[in-house]
């Protein structure tokens, strides 16, 4: 996030798209729903679901999943038209304006409308009131980064905030929230094949430099394979071992029957975890480890803040924390680290990370700091780039529509979109341990719209056999309005009807994430 | 702007109220029905204080400080009132304190003893309700509700789930999800921000019950397992288990000022799960069998060697996991970079 969490109750708008706020960052729910109930912010929501946020939501666009660039473009044009945008943020701040408007010119509300089923008038409004607030925060999550165009809608929601000013200022930004608790700082301590800790580049000599003379080794320059491309390199037998730590790639990855066939083509596989989870079932070895309860350490969370996790209980039998396991065995293959603690580990991050380096185990002692925090006096960073961005001035990209890799078509009419619920979280080896949770959603079920349902003579709790080009799992029908009709929603949470068994592994060509929110499926009642 | 308190002129920002002027300085008041982050109400009178040329003693929750004033917090008729308001309190229902599971962290409790309430000069209502326990999360004893409305209020103000009401009046008074219903076929959706707030035993931990209480359990502040929002809360232990998750009920920080969800509050036990895994495993013959972590780290390294040695170190990968902690992340790719050799060091961020 640019901004805080404390900070998102200080806005007067909010555009929320592609996130389910209410059910998978409920406590970031509480800011944003008081701030409308109560102070009277507006709230545009962008969502081809009626989640629990429609209740609340000043205006609903309603657009097909997989038509986001264009309803973004589209406000941009309304608001460049409108003479709405922030001139002077602009010619400060920005470049490459032109080309931007140029690109959205095309974008007309009416043409937008034809795409994305948003009707023209709603656009408008929606613009409107975007533009016309004080301060507005875009939020978003995985709907809009989850699809081929992932890279572009990112970039687009960025376009728009900077068009209208609405960045570096209380209240403002654009707030990606992160889904799991530590996924801020697994990518700032680049466990990214492209990166060193904290965004320094592989490919850079400079930038590994400081590294190598750390660590006292000559680092490979090569940016080296993201996931998807991990498991095609084992799939062809260019990969042979895979060290799995904390993951579980046979629920999580799109396409889990490749999943499969690459994890068994491989010589070693290591899974580390706490359970033994679906992937662990076809390692060669596993590793216990201790949870987040019976360890010490920091995670990130989703605006920057750095917070200690305490050890309250002794993990069981002979699990060991995670950074315990990984520097045995990097001492067996000779490494010669020295670390006895969580603590120790955090003051070599604090010398070779910048915007870790003021980030101390004795001060987070007393307090939770966000970065960057340069230094032990630096009080941390709760607003980025509130004088400058970070290359500068902010960049207008120019990004077009283009259609979702896989569309409905006569064999299988139905778009399916997928995510998770409140109850449960992410591949749920934790949550669906968990009695209390496990009460509330027992089961995978795919929402289904009333129309629907009728067309397919289907009933409430009916058993449903779902079937994509890639497989076929079988969940219970919950007949809701919450999808519109032709679109279904299954989350991924269960073992047994692995929703990524169906998905599309087609991927956005910069970042690399799959489409889970576009794929095409068809229906069919089991008995 | 200024006011005095027991004799201490002070200092107050307009908008402030008498007890919020008083704590900011350090001044005890008791509040029952009143909440730092929610609207006062000024219902149970707990908090009452005596104003120089006021006529009656007034609640100091709900009462804006005026230029000039002079409270006392601490004169026998205050004492004598909240003393009536607290035995009042006390004989709208049921408390035995003796198996209640939030004696020793109750604010009626507190000020019963404190006031030196003997025994209350009323009696306890002959009717005993039964315990709501149709759910895995939350157990209700409205035997013990005080008609704070905390809940309510903290339902509707702080989580804006919108669940729970007042119903009836007078000797039916009550709080709930409306109609009556239970929690479990309300729209509750098991934040536990009532439970939380609730200043009595009325609303508890289900899984916590009869597991230890307040004095026997060792509070450790930690960040929440579960999303990115990092929600701090206290793991509570007793004899190395944990007994339950809470959070401060005043003055919680940052980033969710005391608020969880239902993972985060209720969502622990996975942690003494039988299903964890206790010893590392090494598959011969096709099965996984049990091995020291000797064996076990001997065999990977010795392969991780071979691979390395026979195609390279390009031909080993990890995947990280966005649920470790940040020195984990970090030995993870220092290890497949200054140890292998790779940068082929990915994790589930996209997924
Ligand atoms: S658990 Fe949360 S949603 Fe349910 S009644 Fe209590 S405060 Fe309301
Ligand atoms: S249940 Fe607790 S918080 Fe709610 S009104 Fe009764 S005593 Fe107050
Ligand atoms: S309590 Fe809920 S909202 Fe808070 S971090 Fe945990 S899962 Fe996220
Ligand atoms: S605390 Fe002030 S009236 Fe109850």
């Amino acid at each position: 996030m640019t901004n805080s969490i404390s900070d998102l109750g200080e806005s007067d708008c909010y555009l929320i798209t592609g996130t389910n706020t209410t059910e998978n960052h409920p406590v970031i729910a509480t800011f944003i729903k008081r701030a409308v109930t109560q102070k009277g912010a507006k709230l545009i929501l962008v969502d081809p679901r009626n989640i629990d946020l429609a209740r609340y939501a000043t205006v609903w666009l309603r657009q097909k999943p997989g038509t986001d660039i264009a309803w973004l473009n589209g406000m941009m044009n309304v608001i460049i038209t409108e003479g709405l945008a922030d001139e002077k943020f602009i010619a400060e701040r920005t470049e490459n304006f032109d080309a931007l408007k140029a690109t959205v010119s095309k974008y007309t509300p009416e043409y937008v409308e034809e795409i994305s089923g948003i009707s023209a008038a709603d656009l408008k409004a929606a613009a409107r009131l975007y533009a016309g607030a004080n301060a507005a925060a875009i939020v978003y999550a995985m709907g809009i980064t989850q699809h081929i165009t992932g890279t572009d809608n990112v970039k687009s929601c960025a376009n728009l905030a900077m068009l209208t000013g609405n960045i570096g200022r209380p209240g403002t930004g654009v707030n990606p929230l992160r889904g799991q608790n530590n996924v801020q700082g697994a990518c700032d301590m680049a466990c990214l094949p492209g990166n060193l800790p904290a965004y320094k580049k592989v490919g850079e000599a400079a930038d590994r430099k400081p590294f190598e003379d750390a660590w006292g080794v000559k680092l490979p320059e090569k940016a080296g394979l993201t996931i998807p491309k991990i498991l095609d390199g084992a799939a062809h037998g260019t990969v042979k071992a895979l060290y799995v730590m904390g993951e579980n790639p046979m629920m999580s990855d799109p396409d889990i029957t490749h999943v499969e066939k690459a994890l068994k083509n491989l010589d070693l596989l290591v899974v580390q975890d706490i359970f033994l989870n679906e992937t662990a079932e076809l390692a060669d070895v596993v590793l216990p480890t201790a949870s987040w309860a019976e360890k010490e350490g920091t995670y990130t969370n989703t605006e920057r803040r750095v917070q200690l996790i305490r050890k309250a209980v002794e993990a069981p039998g002979q699990a060991k924390p995670d950074w315990e396991v990984i520097t045995m065995l990097a001492n067996k293959l000779g490494a010669g680290w020295k670390y006895d603690s969580a603590r120790d580990i955090l003051n070599e991050i604090n010398k070779v990370t910048v915007s870790y380096a003021g980030i101390s185990y004795d001060r987070l002692e007393k307090n939770s700091l966000q970065w960057p925090c340069p230094n032990t006096e630096h009080p941390g960073t709760p607003i980025l780039h509130t004088a400058a961005f970070t290359r500068g001035k902010g960049l207008f990209s120019v990004c077009e529509h283009i259609p979702a890799a896989e569309l409905p078509d006569d064999e299988y009419p139905f778009l399916l979109t997928t995510g998770r619920i409140l109850y449960q979280y992410h591949t749920a080896t934790m949550s669906r341990r968990s009695k209390g949770l496990v009460s509330r959603t027992p089961e995978a079920f795919i929402e289904l719209n009333p129309s629907d349902a009728r067309n397919l003579g289907v009933s409430q709790g009916d058993k449903l056999e779902i079937s994509s080009r890639r497989g076929s799992i079988e969940v219970v029908a919950e007949v809701n309005d919450r999808c519109e009709q032709g679109v279904v929603f299954i989350p991924f949470h269960y073992s047994e009807a692995a929703v990524n068994r169906l998905t599309n592994p087609a991927i956005d060509p910069v970042a690399n994430i799959p489409e889970y929110k576009v794929s095409a499926v068809k229906i069919k009642r089991v008995a | 702007m200024s006011i005095t308190i027991d004799g201490k002129e002070l200092e107050f920002t307009p908008g402030q109220t008498v007890y919020e002027v008083a704590k900011a300085n350090g001044i005890y008041i008791p509040v029952l029905c009143h909440h730092e982050q929610l609207k006062p109400v000024g219902a149970c009178r707990v908090c009452v204080v005596e104003v120089e040329k006021a006529r009656s003693l007034v609640a100091s929750c709900a009462m804006p400080a005026e230029n000039g004033m002079i409270v006392y917090t601490n004169t026998e008729r205050v004492l004598q009132a909240r003393k009536l308001a607290v035995e009042l309190l006390m004989t709208q229902g049921h408390h035995n304190c003796i198996t209640c599971e939030n004696s020793g962290d109750c604010v009626l409790q507190d000020l019963a003893y404190s006031l030196g309430i003997e025994a209350p000069r009323f009696s306890e209502p002959k009717e005993i309700k039964a315990l709501e326990q149709a759910n895995e999360m939350i157990v209700r004893d409205m035997n013990k509700c005080v008609l704070c409305g905390l809940c309510v209020r903290a339902c509707n103000e702080i989580q804006v789930n919108q669940v729970l009401d007042y119903t009836g009046r007078g000797p039916t008074a009550a709080v709930g999800p409306a109609f009556g219903n239970l929690y479990e076929n309300s729209d509750c959706v098991f934040c536990g921000e009532c439970v939380r707030i609730c200043p009595v035993g009325a609303l508890f931990e289900k899984q916590g019950r009869f597991q230890g209480r307040a004095d026997d359990l060792d509070k450790v502040r930690t960040t929440c397992a579960y999303c990115g929002v990092g929600c701090q809360m206290d793991v509570n232990v007793k004899n190395g288990k944990i007994v339950k998750i809470t959070t401060p009920r005043e003055d919680a920080p940052a980033p969710n000022f005391g608020s969880l969800c239902i993972k985060g509050r209720f969502g622990y036990d996975f942690e003494g799960h039988a299903d964890r895994l206790t010893t590392p495993l090494i598959r011969k013959d096709g099965e996984l069998k049990e091995a020291s972590w000797d064996e076990a780290i001997l065999y990977v390294a010795e392969k991780l060697n071979a691979i390395k040695k026979n195609s390279g170190p390009d031909a080993v990968a990890g995947f990280s996991s966005a649920r470790c902690t940040n020195e984990e992340n970090y030995l993870f790719q220092k290890f497949l970079r200054a140890v292998i050799g790779t940068n082929n060091v990915d994790h589930c961020a996209r997924l």
